[in-house]
Parts: structure tokens; C-alpha cells; sequence
């Protein structure tokens, strides 16, 4: 495209001649810099210096700044370099764009030790500094639900029915497909190990106890603090970073009120009731195994259900739902809050807000687990 | 014309970006209708028109983020619809965009920003990349202690100095600036019209510049285009558009804010740069 920069020096009686040429762009890359370096060596040693310019074909930024560098470096080693038939614009370029000396980065040096201790203990801290939040905003939660309870027309119904529909109904189908493929799985597995205990035809107490007491509601929250909660926490993030919740706090909006609530009634109607669906979806999963697979019909099927398991059983599963989902919605909520400036920033609240509520939701049913053992429920 | 613009550029007249008879439309709606467009080398167009009436379409259209229903776009004498993607990837290498919101990586600081495309484009050491940054962050009149922030720490202004210092970062020849001085104080947007000045005397910079402020345009625009009703309804040097007898121009260089400038306009740029400059009530976005 265009011809490389190049130097060709010539020794004179006052000192040395450097005539520059071709196309000192940044288009150039490396050339440009080993030219520009090539420009300092031939000189270094000589009383003077002069840099001819008339040769150059083009200039640019990048070009002016290499050439003014060689100078200035020069300069530093004594040699008084001078500049010798610049078109006009080039001069301008030269002294606009020119070399300005660096203050060199400071660095700061930490042994990889104390780096380690100090990233544990952030992690520790802001750990207990999370749990802290997310009790303060619950706290705030219920004071805000108590306040507005007495006034239903200030709820925001149409943002809830919104966000409930988004949250449940359109939920629906991966809920009953992953439930339906997990109690496909435990049925047959119950059938094929209890086999050699003779004991097939209890793999439908499993289905019946293991589904609807955990498995059902475990499958789903997990499902929704992955479908949801990074959802909503994208959405307040992301409003954060436009400053909107700042917007809204300015209107005399509490972005409480307005964001999270309705996202949280709405998650804490849909998640029991995608839970029963994954009920549902789970026994009729156990059921299409056992007839296809063992050959038991439907109607054994439900017999052996119905002694199997009581109301209680489903009981269970359903009462987690609601707490479920209010810790899926906290914790979305306030990493959505947590949300900086940046997109690297966004991605690491989802991040969190997804890992966190899905650690969450297994603490929490391991906790009600021991408490229904306790209680005898 | 000023005798500080190369006059000579204008009366070669070579053609950078051509835009022919181009339609866009989103669904029902036809944005651009039949717009023809040149911009030649060297000059500083300023690109005018009312709020919503399609300036940044055109020039996301031109920049191929849109895509258009008919016409063509020829830049540096290739049509865009016919060259491949590597010729398309050397276009783009010569050509930088300042978008409206500044568009910084928010990840990455200042520094980085401004070396992203040297980074990826060329091949430079790190010592060359770092003294490049700041070369380009003196340019454009930001302290050095600015590289190391992120994008979400800066002012507006400053991340517009930011943007327009990372679209220079290769040294392009046209580079287009979405209202490049809305937002800024009336100092620093002087500063920013004398710097693209600067560029364009020393380098030859063909710049395409959608703008709503009249200091901006009487200061360093060779030619100013207006848009309307889908096409560009009058284009030539501001002295010209101020005699137009189109209502819309009309209000646009004489209405309450315009009346001032249009007095100005008869002192030279290069006398306004000084003294005109930071005591105007300047006009930062003059949307009517």
C-alpha cells in the first residue's frame, strides 16, 4: 500500500545527517518501531544531530510521536538533534502530537502471600457483609409489605400479574419436562436396585416420598433461581448502571416498592405452584416408567400411592416453596443492586446471584428437613 | 473560506464516501428516503437535522450496523455490498466513530480502551502501546492520571474525550463524531473544535460530524449538510445555508439561538477561536 519508514544516515562535518522516508504511519506496526529505534543507534555518539523530514511520505500521530521520541532520547544521550525541512503540517504534528516524558506506573509490589491472606479475608468479610444486606433488606421488605398492606390499591397489581406471568406461566413447560425426566429416572432406577431385593414394586413409594417432599420442589427452585433469579437481577443491574433506580429514587419512588416487590409476590405465587406442577409432572413421569418399563399398570400405580404417601408428604414440599422463593428473590435483588458501572460488573452479580440462591435453596431444604424430622411432620 | 483550511482540498474534490439513493426504514416506517450523500476527502462536514429525523441512522447505515433496503454506500471507492469481509475489515481499520454515548469498553480502563484497536490491529510492544495511550490522551486534553480509570468512573465529558481519543487510536482517515460536543462545557468544546482543526490541517482527516451545536459549525465545518423528510435536503458551505429560504434552515441558523452566531459568522474562525469561543451561550444541543 504504501512504502515502509526507513532511515538512511550520512556522517557530514557538523555532525549527523538522518534522512527520513516513506510512510511513518501506525499502519506501519513494528517497522515504524525499529526504524524509529534504528534512528537513535545511527546517531547515538554524534555531537549533533539533524533530522531530515523532507523525505516523508505520510505522517501521522503514531509517526510524529515515534520520530519525536528518537529526539528526546537523543536528546537524553547529548546529542542535539534538530529537525530539517518538515512540511508546515508535519511541524505543526510534531509539536502537537509530540514525545511528552512518562511518569513511569508506580509499582506497587506485595508478596503473592499477603495477596492471598487479603483476597480470604475480602472474601470473608464481604461474605458476612452480604448476609448483613440481604437480613436488611428483608427487614425492609417486611416493613414496606406491612405498610402497604392495609392499601391494596397501591399495590402494583399490573406489574405482579406481569412479572407472574413471566415468573410461572411461561415456566411451565421446562418445570414439568425436567420434573417429568427426574421422575422417569428415580422410578427406574427404584425399580431396577430394588429388584434384587425383590422390593421393585416400593419404587413407587420413592417416586411418591423422595418427589414430592424434595425433589420436586429442590428441581424447580434450582430452575428458577437459574431462569429467574439471574433475570432479575439482570433487570435491576441493568437499570442500576442507566441510573434509573437513581431516577426513580429522585421522583420520590422507592425502587423497593416499585422493582422488588411485585418481583417478589409474584416469585413467591409462582414458585408453589410450579412446584404442584412439578409434582405432577414428576408422579406422572414415575407412573409412564413403571407401566412401560415394569409393566405395572396405572391403576396398581396409584393404589400403591395413595399408601404410600399422605397429605402430609405433599404437604411438605409445597410449605418450602414460598420461602424458596423469597430467598431466590432476595438474593437477586440485592446483587442486582450491587451492580457497578461495568458489563464485567453485571456479569459477575448474575454470577453470584445464581450461584448464591441455588446454595441457598439446598441449605434451606436440608434446614427444613431436620426441622420436619424434629417436629415429626 | 478561511485561509486556515487547505483550500486545495476542496478544489480537488476527491470522494471518499459516496452514498447513493439509499432507503432504510424500520417495519412501515421509511427513515431515509433516496438519500445521496459525498463526503470528500480532507473536509469537515457537519451533519444537521431536526431530533429523530435520522442523523444517526445514516451514519449507522454508512458504518453498516444498519441495513439498508436500497442504494449504495461507496467508501474510498468500494462498494460495500460487494467487497468480502477482509476488505471490508481494512476499511474499517481506516475509518473511527466516536458514537454519541461515548460506547467505552466499561471493563476495561481508559488506557486499554485507547490501545483495543492498536492491540488487535497492529503490532506494537507494550512501551510503544502505553506512550501512544497518552499521546492520544493529550490530544485530547485529559490529564495522564485519567488512563487508569474505568469508563464508569468519568464525567461525560471526559468520556467523550475518551471515545474520540480511541476513535484516532490508528490514525484513521475519516472519522465520524455523533454530536461530539454536546455535553461539554463551552471551553472544552472549543477545544475540541480546534483539535479536530488540527487533525484535519495536519493529517488530512475527512470528518463526518452529526452535530447540534452552531459554534461547531461556523468554527470548523467546511460544509454542513441538513436532513430532511428522508433526504438531505440542502448541502454546501454554512455562508450558503444561512441565505436558504427553507423554513426549517431558516429557524434552525436564525431562531433565538442561531441569531447570535449568524452575527459571528462574518469574523473569521481562526479570530472567533480565541475570544467568541468561551464567553458565547453556546447552543450544546440545540434540539428544536
Amino acid at each position: 500500500m504504501s512504502v515502509a519508514p526507513s532511515v538512511t544516515p550520512k556522517t557530514g562535518d557538523d555532525g549527523v545527517v538522518l534522512s527520513l522516508a516513506g510512510a511513518w504511519i501506525v499502519a506501519a506496526g513494528r517497522a515504524l518501531e525499529t526504524s524509529a529505534a534504528s534512528l537513535t543507534s545511527a546517531a547515538r555518539g554524534a555531537r549533533n544531530a539533524i533530522i531530515d523530514l523532507a523525505g516523508i511520505e505520510r505522517m501521522d500521530t503514531a509517526g510524529a510521536w515515534v520520530i519525536d521520541r528518537a529526539r528526546a532520547e537523543l536528546a537524553g544521550d547529548g546529542v542535539q538533534a534538530a529537525y530539517r525541512g518538515a512540511r508546515p503540517e508535519y511541524a505543526l504534528l510534531l509539536q502537537e502530537a509530540g514525545y511528552r516524558p512518562l511518569e513511569p506506573a508506580k509499582q506497587v509490589r506485595t508478596s503473592h502471600l499477603v495477596t492471598l491472606l487479603a483476597a480470604v479475608g475480602e472474601s470473608v468479610y464481604t461474605a458476612g457483609a452480604d448476609l448483613i444486606d440481604i437480613i436488611d433488606y428483608l427487614g425492609e421488605i417486611v416493613v414496606m409489605w406491612l405498610r402497604l398492606a392495609p392499601h391494596p390499591l397501591r399495590w402494583r397489581w399490573t406489574s405482579m400479574v406481569h412479572h407472574l406471568e413471566m415468573y410461572s406461566l411461561r415456566s411451565v413447560p421446562i418445570i414439568a419436562l425436567i420434573n417429568f425426566l427426574v421422575g422417569a429416572i428415580v422410578m427406574q432406577q427404584g425399580i431396577f436396585q430394588l429388584a434384587r431385593f425383590g422390593a421393585s414394586p416400593y419404587a413407587v413409594n420413592l417416586v411418591g416420598v423422595l418427589g414430592l417432599r424434595e425433589l420436586g420442589v429442590l428441581m424447580t427452585s434450582i430452575m428458577i433461581a437459574g431462569r429467574t433469579g439471574s433475570a432479575i437481577t439482570a433487570e435491576i443491574g441493568s437499570m442500576n448502571m442507566r441510573e434509573e433506580i437513581d431516577a426513580l429514587r429522585v421522583m420520590a419512588l422507592d425502587p423497593l416498592e416499585v422493582l422488588i416487590m411485585p418481583r417478589l409476590v409474584a416469585l413467591a405465587i409462582a414458585l408453589p405452584i410450579l412446584t404442584f406442577v412439578a409434582d405432577m409432572a414428576t408422579l406422572a413421569g414415575g407412573l409412564i416408567v413403571s407401566w412401560v418399563y415394569a409393566g405395572m399398570t396405572p391403576e396398581v400405580f396409584i393404589s400403591r400411592l395413595q399408601g404410600a404417601i399422605a397429605t402430609e408428604t405433599f404437604l411438605v414440599g409445597l410449605i418450602k416453596a414460598p420461602f424458596m422463593a423469597v430467598v431466590i428473590g432476595l438474593i437477586a435483588s440485592t446483587e442486582g443492586m450491587e451492580v457497578r458501572g461495568s458489563a464485567e460488573s453485571l456479569g459477575r452479580c448474575v454470577t453470584a446471584s445464581v450461584v448464591k440462591s441455588i446454595f441457598m435453596v439446598i441449605v434451606m431444604d436440608g434446614v427444613f428437613a431436620m426441622f420436619f424430622t424434629a417436629v415429626d411432620y | 473560506m478561511s485561509p486556515t483550511r487547505p483550500s486545495t482540498l476542496l478544489g480537488r474534490r476527491d470522494v471518499v464516501i459516496s452514498v447513493r439513493g439509499i432507503k432504510v426504514g424500520f417495519d412501515d416506517r421509511l427513515v431515509m428516503d433516496g438519500l445521496d450523500l459525498d463526503l470528500y476527502r480532507g473536509e469537515v462536514l457537519g451533519f444537521v437535522g431536526a431530533s429523530g429525523a435520522g442523523k444517526s441512522v445514516l451514519t449507522r447505515t454508512i458504518l453498516g450496523l444498519l441495513h439498508k433496503r436500497a442504494g449504495t454506500i461507496e467508501v474510498f471507492g468500494y462498494d460495500m455490498d460487494k467487497i468480502g469481509p477482509s476488505e471490508r475489515r481494512l476499511i474499517e481499520e481506516r475509518w473511527g466513530v466516536l458514537f454519541q454515548e461515548g460506547a467505552l469498553f466499561s471493563s476495561l480502563t481508559v488506557r486499554q480502551n485507547i490501545q483495543a484497536p492498536m492491540r488487535e490491529h497492529l503490532n506494537l510492544s507494550q512501551s510503544t502501546l502505553d506512550g501512544l495511550a497518552a499521546q492520544k490522551l493529550q490530544l485530547v486534553g485529559l490529564p495522564q492520571d485519567a488512563a487508569d480509570k474505568y469508563p464508569a468512573e468519568l464525567s461525560g465529558g471526559m468520556t467523550k474525550r475518551v471515545s474520540l481519543a480511541r476513535a484516532l487510536a490508528l490514525d484513521p482517515e475519516i472519522v465520524f463524531l455523533d454530536e461530539p460536543t454536546s455535553g461539554l462545557d463551552p471551553i472544552s468544546a472549543g477545544d475540541f473544535d480546534d483539535l479536530i482543526g488540527t487533525l484535519q490541517k495536519t493529517l488530512g482527516l475527512t470528518v463526518f460530524m452529526v452535530t447540534h451545536d452552531l459554534d461547531s459549525l461556523y468554527a470548523i465545518c467546511d460544509r454542513v449538510a441538513v436532513l430532511g423528510h428522508g433526504k438531505v435536503s440542502a448541502v454546501g458551505p454554512i455562508d450558503e445555508l444561512l441565505l436558504s429560504e427553507d423554513p426549517w434552515i431558516k429557524s434552525y441558523f436564525h431562531g433565538k439561538r442561531g441569531v447570535v452566531r449568524a452575527g459571528a459568522a462574518e469574523k473569521r474562525p481562526a479570530e472567533r477561536a480565541g475570544d467568541g469561543r468561551a464567553q458565547s451561550d453556546r447552543a450544546q444541543d440545540a434540539r428544536r
